[in-house]
Parts: C-alpha cells; structure tokens; sequence
C-alpha cells in the first residue's frame, strides 16, 4: 500500500458514491439501533427496491446508507435524507414518506431541525466523519480522506517530529486524568525494552457515558490509524484494543475494521512497505469497572485478576508483560489522525490556555437534547445545559450537573458559567472524566444520588486493598441509612472521616476518587443532607422511609463506639 | 558486583540510611528497627501494597507511598510516624475489625495474632465505624487445617506463597470487593482438593486465626515463618 494506491482507493469509491443522486443516511450506532433502525433501514431498502422495479428496473440513483451516530440520540431512530434534512423518530412505517421525499420537499412531520445550537454549537474533530461514514466499509473512511496520516508520518516523518507535533497539540489524555499525551509518548518511547506494546482502553464504565462506545461504533478505523500511529512513534509492534464485553456491535465493528485494514496491508508487517510492523488484537472485558483502571486492565489482558498493583513502576517502564507499555483511551486515539494531517498548532488554537482541543460529552438527564456532543473545551456548563441540551426538560429546575462518572462530583448552579476544562472542573471540586455529563433537575436529591454512585463503587471496588473494600461499604451503609431518614449529624462526620481516609490512602483511582460525589454534594448541598439528619425529611420527596428500611437488621444503639474483645494474649510477632 | 551508582542514600524519620537501589523503604526500617505497621507484606512472597497500613509520608510526593512497594531514591526524606499517618492506620485497622468477626479471647491464634498486636501497638480499645457481622463458614474438610473465614483480613498471603513458593496455586480470590473470600481450588472444600500438597505453608503465613492447624491448642498454634526468606534465598542461589 503506497500513497497512491490509498487514493486510487479513495477515488473509486467517490466515483461509486457518485453514481448515486440521492443519498438515505440512517444511524446505526447502539442508541438507534435499540429503538429499530434496523426496521428502518429494511423497510427504506425495501421501499427503494419497490420503487426501481415499478420505474422498470435499471441503475439505482439513491443509495440507503448505514451510517454511526449523529449525536441526537433522544430523537432517535434517526435518518437523513441527502444533506440537508434530518428526521427523528422515524419507524418502519414512514419509509415510503420518506422515499417519497427524496429530492423534494421534506417531511415536516418528521422533521428535525438542524439550525439549532445543538448541531451549531459544536465542534467536530473526533466525530468528524460519525454519521457521514459506514463504518462497515474501510473504503468509505479511506475516501473521507482516512489514513493518509498514517501515510505521512510513515513517509515524511520521523518518530520524534510525530511525539512533538502530539506534543505541540497539547492534547491531554482523555481517559479522565489529562495526562499530557506527548509527554507520555515521549516517555514510552525513551523506555528501553526489547518490545514495546500500544493498548487501547475502551472499557468504558462509568454510567451514563458512551463516548467511547459510539466513536468505536460509528468510526473504528479512526482508532486503529491513531494506534497505528502511536505505535510508530513508540516503536511499538503489538497492539491491544480493551473493550468491554457489554458493547457487541463495538466488538463486531471493531473485528470488521482490522480485518479490513489487515487486507489492505495498514496491519500486519511492513507496513506500508516500510520497516514497520503492527498486530493489533482485541481484549474483551468482562464486566469490571476496575479494569479501566491501567494497572488493572493491563493484568486482565494478560490473563489474570483484574487488579490494579501500585505504581510506580507505571506501564511507560513495565506494561504489558513487563514491557513498556502505551495507554491511551479510544477519543485521544481518535484525536491523533486529525492533528497529524492538520498540525499541531491548529489544534492548540481549539480550547483554553490548559486544556486543548475539543471534547466528546455524553449530554444525559433531564435536559431536552439528551445525546452525544463534541464541543471544544471551555464552552460554559451554561451552553451546555441550555443551549446545546435545548434546556431542561419539562421546564424544570436545574439543580446540578454530575461530571466524571462516580469519579466526579456534583456541580451547583453558581458553577453555569464556568468554563469546562481540566483545572476547573477540578477546582470545584469535579473532574473531566471520560466524559459524562448528567444534568439533574429539582426533583433529583443529592444525597441520593451520592448514595448510588457509592453503590456503584461499592459493588465495582476490587477488594484488594482495605480502605477502598470496607470504607466504600461502611459509607455507602451510611448513605443508605441518611436516604432512608435514620440518619444524624454523627454520621455525617464519618461520612467525612472515610472520604478522607479513601481520597488519601486507597490503591488505586477508584478508591481514591470515590469519595468525590459525597464530597462535592455535602459542599454544594449541605442543606439537603441536615434536611435528612436534622428534620427527617427528604427536600426533593425522593428519599422514602417506607422503601427498603432495614433498621431491623441493625444491632441496637449502633452510633455508640463498640469495645473491641482484644482477649489477654501478649500479642505475636511483627 | 554492586557498583556504588546502586548504593543509595536517604533519611528516613530524620536519621541517615544507606540501601541497596532494590530496597524497598521498609526493608531500610525493618533493618534499622524503625517500626512501620504493615499485615499485608512477608518478607520473602512479593509484595502488593494492599493493607495501606505501611503508607508513610515521603517530601516532594503529594501521595502516601506504601513503604513495602517504594523503592528506595537517592537523596529521599521518608517520614514514618506523623499524628495523620497514626490516624489513618488506626482508621484503617478498625475497619479491618468491622469486616468480618474477630473475637481475640475465642482464637486459636490469640497471643500470637499480627492484627492483635497491630491493634495492640496503636492503641485501639474502641471501633467507632460499625460492624458488619456477616454470617461465613468454617471449611474443616481438610485432614490437618482449617479456614475459618470470619477471621480472614484478605491479605493474600496464602495466595501469595502457595503461587509464588510452594507453586501449587491452590488458594485464590472469588468475588470482589466485600464480597471477596479466599478459595481453594474453584471454591471447592479444602479437603477435596487435587493441587493442594498439605504443606502447610499457608497457615505459618497467616497473620491472624483464619488459617490454622487442626487439634492444636492456642499456646501450641504458634506460625513459623522465619524460613520463607531462607527458601527463597536459597533458590535463588541454586538456580
């Protein structure tokens, strides 16, 4: 595969795309395939099928395209019909409408209107090509001008100016933590070892987030031309992709894709008939939040429990059988092609003074526009909940907005004009995160969704080290016991007491952010939790006594402090 | 050989140490009889930084380090005891003794128990988290031990040696988080089992009741386990 073959292959399929005149888009990215696109798509074949036959048979001029996702999944299934009209809610039933409409008048009923900030406001880079492309078909990416960065930083560049172009980007890992990219590249690359390996970690947990999973779903060669060329710039020749087994058309999506860049010669040895080797694989995961964790996830891959170890060493040094080992989440992979072909610079333009480039968010709660949105950083919660999110649904209140998964916190309304970014969320006392983003009204009470997001955690602590096994326990025994209204003031203070304790000795991330969401709501909404203590009364209405009381299950005065039986023994060795 | 390059210099607890560069920070203080609290290490299975017991301060780190698992760096000041450190690992022994039940007068292993004496040593009299009384076996099938869960802290000791010296891979985790129990085989009665070969080496490892000897009386069940570094040196020598 040489340059030239890659546009010979880009040009075929624009001319096969322009044979058609019109063009049928419909998403088939997990959120709409869930509410029957798949019916959608059949019954739009079937329809343009109908139509050629009844017209005499001959060439075809509209063509009924799979795409991935365009972003407004509350309005899904959606289709779209040439370049301008977007229809929500589209059933089987509507086919024929919209057949009809084809290079005509739209359908007003179905119409979904594109003016709006949600679809202005945003910025794709990541998801450039989601809703435009098959992902299914590696000749459509190649034509949407795919892997040519691949082709220039194998052809025109070496290892170190590709580090440095990443470098000057300023993109920051977007797993959660904001590690520089460039620097941890810099640093797998500078590692001595014999081999060296690239991972990708798309085992993506925290509820309500699905960035991961549609950029996957909509535009997998995106992250195989990123691994692609990480792996170059590392001098790395073995790959994982670690994605959790909860995402089949991911996964199948995903086989698809390698095998078709291994066909065209992108995978495997001599890459591009340079000295370059890669083998991609993939790892699936089997159901632990842990595992994102890169300690973790680098175990699960080689076959053992899924358990973080301390570092250092971190995998820069000793990865992947102890060789030196580059993760990196599936959007920063996403980024990397995009930089390559337009520059380090014109990336760093995007964003604020810290924080780079754009940022895939999956907009859910109550907000009108629930859905995925690619913004670039420092865009204001503000914009987010009203403008891109359409407001808030039903015409409530907003109350807070949850950033960072169970890792996160809970931001209050005085933080709506803050911009987004790594240092702010962090100084309020949230994260980035990978990404998720829930928007709560006045009917959501704090205190209880702290106490499912310590459920969460709870349930996904690995059980390895003490505080983070039995202090998740005992703090969420203590939410529960607040959400149900048996609570007092004492138990606020060791809610306190063990946030301390998790944030500050636990092993790995997980321990150490899962006091966040208790945290930020006893800051921001400390009213709520004396609500609870004080007057045994839930100010949202969603705490019930009635629901799930299991003080009979308690031993009697269980706030006094319990005398431990040390029995007489001298004690043993230590 | 050692070249001087790995010979390392560092403070810990105000006082000067000099260490082998593949010292770990408790290594130096075992040495030098500087007490850090630590249930999860043994010296000679591999260390896992689990009980967060040994967290000591070291300058220029914003983040506790687990004195068993950081290596020793030129020039590092390390402090051991400090009124925060001592809270956290009274913090962290209470919950210990709220996770599953732990009555030091009824043990076999009262005297001579690692979590009594930690308990002991820091001065815990009271738990103010609260209890969990959670209802676990006692698996007796085996012909000489017995593990009686509701004494087990899951610090992986009889994992650790089982996999990493005797080689058996006998004992394993099942579960996660609270959940968690160590198992034999895949959770199959201790006596049934096919790879376990009775060596015994997982009960002298054992820091607290949870593992021991049957017919043993409580001054008799005293855990021996000063030939775990000996064996491992010893491999090392011979191999």
């Amino acid at each position: 595969m040489s340059p030239e073959e890659l546009e010979q292959i880009a040009e075929a399929e624009r001319e096969r795309q322009a044979k058609f005149k019109h063009r049928i888009k419909v998403c088939m990215a997990a959120g709409c395939v869930s509410c029957q696109s798949e019916g959608v798509k059949a019954a739009l074949d079937k329809e343009v099928a109908a139509r050629q036959a009844a017209a005499g048979g001959g060439e075809c001029d509209c063509e009924v395209k799979c795409v991935g996702c365009m972003g407004l999944c509350a309005g899904g299934p959606l289709v779209a019909v040439g370049d301008s009209a977007l229809y929500q809610h589209v059933t089987p039933e509507d086919a024929p409408a919209l057949v009809e409409s084809v290079g005509g008048a739209p359908v007003s009923r179905l119409v979904c209107p594109t003016d709006v900030p949600f679809f202005q406001k945003q910025k794709k880079v990541v998801l450039e090509n989601c809703g435009n492309i098959d992902p299914e078909r590696i000749e459509d990416y190649i034509a949407a001008g795919g892997y040519t960065s691949l082709m220039q930083a194998l052809g025109d560049m070496t290892p170190l100016q590709v580090i440095s172009e990443i470098t000057r980007s300023g993109l920051r890992g977007r797993g959660g933590a904001g590690y520089p990219t460039g620097l941890k590249w810099s640093t797998v690359s500078k590692a001595p070892g014999e081999k060296k390996y690239v991972v990708c970690n798309a085992d993506e947990g925290d509820p309500g987030a699905f960035m991961d999973r549609s950029v996957l779903e909509s535009d997998p060669h995106r992250v195989l031309e990123g691994m692609l060329i990480a792996a170059f710039a590392v001098g790395a020749n073995e790959g994982y992709i670690y994605v959790r087994a909860e995402y089949p058309l991911a996964i199948k999506r995903l086989r698809i894709a390698i095998k078709q860049a291994e066909r065209l010669g992108l995978l495997g040895n001599n890459i591009c008939g340079s000295r370059m080797s890669f083998h991609l694989d993939l790892r699936l995961g089997a159901g632990a939040f842990v595992c994102g964790e890169e300690t973790a996830l680098l175990a699960s891959i080689e076959g053992r429990r899924g358990i973080p170890r301390p570092r250092p060493p971190y995998p820069a040094m000793e990865g992947l059988f102890g060789q030196p080992t580059l993760i990196n989440n599936v959007e920063t992979f996403a980024s990397i092609a995009p930089i390559i072909r337009h520059g380090g610079e014109w990336y760093a333009q995007i964003g604020t003074e810290k924080s780079k480039g754009t940022k895939v968010f999956a907009l859910a709660g109550s907000v009108n526009n629930t859905g995925l949105v690619e913004v670039a950083m420092g865009t204001t919660l503000r914009e987010m909940v009203y403008e891109i999110g359409g407001g808030m649904a039903e015409g409530r209140q907003f109350k807070a907005v949850q950033t960072g998964g169970p890792s996160g916190g809970c931001l209050p309304a005085q933080f709506l004009d803050m911009p987004v970014d790594y240092e702010n969320l962090a100084r309020a006392g949230s994260i980035m995160g990978s990404g998720g983003m829930i928007v709560m009204d006045d009917t959501a009470c704090m205190v209880d969704v702290a106490r499912f997001f310590m459920d969460f955690c709870m349930g996904e602590s690995c059980g390895k080290c003490v505080p983070c096994r039995v202090g998740t326990y005992h703090m969420h025994g203590l939410l529960k016991k607040i959400t149900q209204r048996r609570g007092s003031t004492a138990d606020i203070t060791q809610l306190e007491e063990l946030s301390d304790l998790l944030k500050n000795t636990s092993l790995c991330g997980l321990g150490q952010s899962a006091p966040n969401p208790v945290l930020s709501t006893l800051r921001y909404f400390a009213e709520e939790y004396k609500a609870h203590v004080e007057e045994h009364r839930c100010p949202a209405g969603v705490c019930n006594s009635e629901n799930g009381d299991d003080a009979a299950n308690e031993p009697p005065n269980p706030d006094a402090p319990v005398a431990i039986d040390l029995g007489s023994g001298k004690g043993g060795d230590q | 050989m050692i070249r001087a390059s790995t010979i390392k210099t560092l403070k810990i607890d105000d006082r000067d140490f000099s260490a082998r560069h593949d010292e770990t920070i408790l290594d130096v203080a075992r040495q030098n009889g500087i007490f850090i609290p630590k249930i999860c290490d043994l010296k000679g299975l591999s260390p896992v930084g689990a009980c967060r017991l040994c967290l000591v301060e070291v300058k220029g780190s914003n983040r506790l380090l687990p004195a068993c698992s950081t290596l020793v760096e030129e020039g590092m000041e390390v402090t051991t005891t400090t009124e925060r450190l001592q809270r956290y690992r009274r913090n962290i022994l209470e919950l210990l003794f709220t996770e599953r039940n732990h009555v030091c007068s009824v043990c076999v292993s009262n005297g001579h128990c690692e979590l009594q004496t930690l308990a002991q040593k820091l001065d815990i009299t009271h738990v103010h988290f609260r209890y969990r009384y959670p209802n676990l076996d006692v698996d007796a099938s085996h012909d000489r031990f017995s593990v009686d869960h509701n004494r087990c802290i899951l610090c992986s000791r009889c994992v650790r040696v089982c996999d990493e010296i005797e080689g058996a891979h006998t004992w394993d985790f099942m579960g996660r988080g609270i959940e968690s129990l160590v198992i034999t085989d895949l959770a199959e009665p201790w006596g049934t089992s096919e790879t376990c070969t009775g060596c015994g080496k997982c009960v002298h490892v054992c820091p607290t009741g949870a593992l021991f000897e049957k017919g043993k009386s409580v001054a008799e069940m005293l855990k021996r386990r000063e030939f775990l570094p000996y064996l491992t040196q010893m491999r090392e020598e011979h191999s």
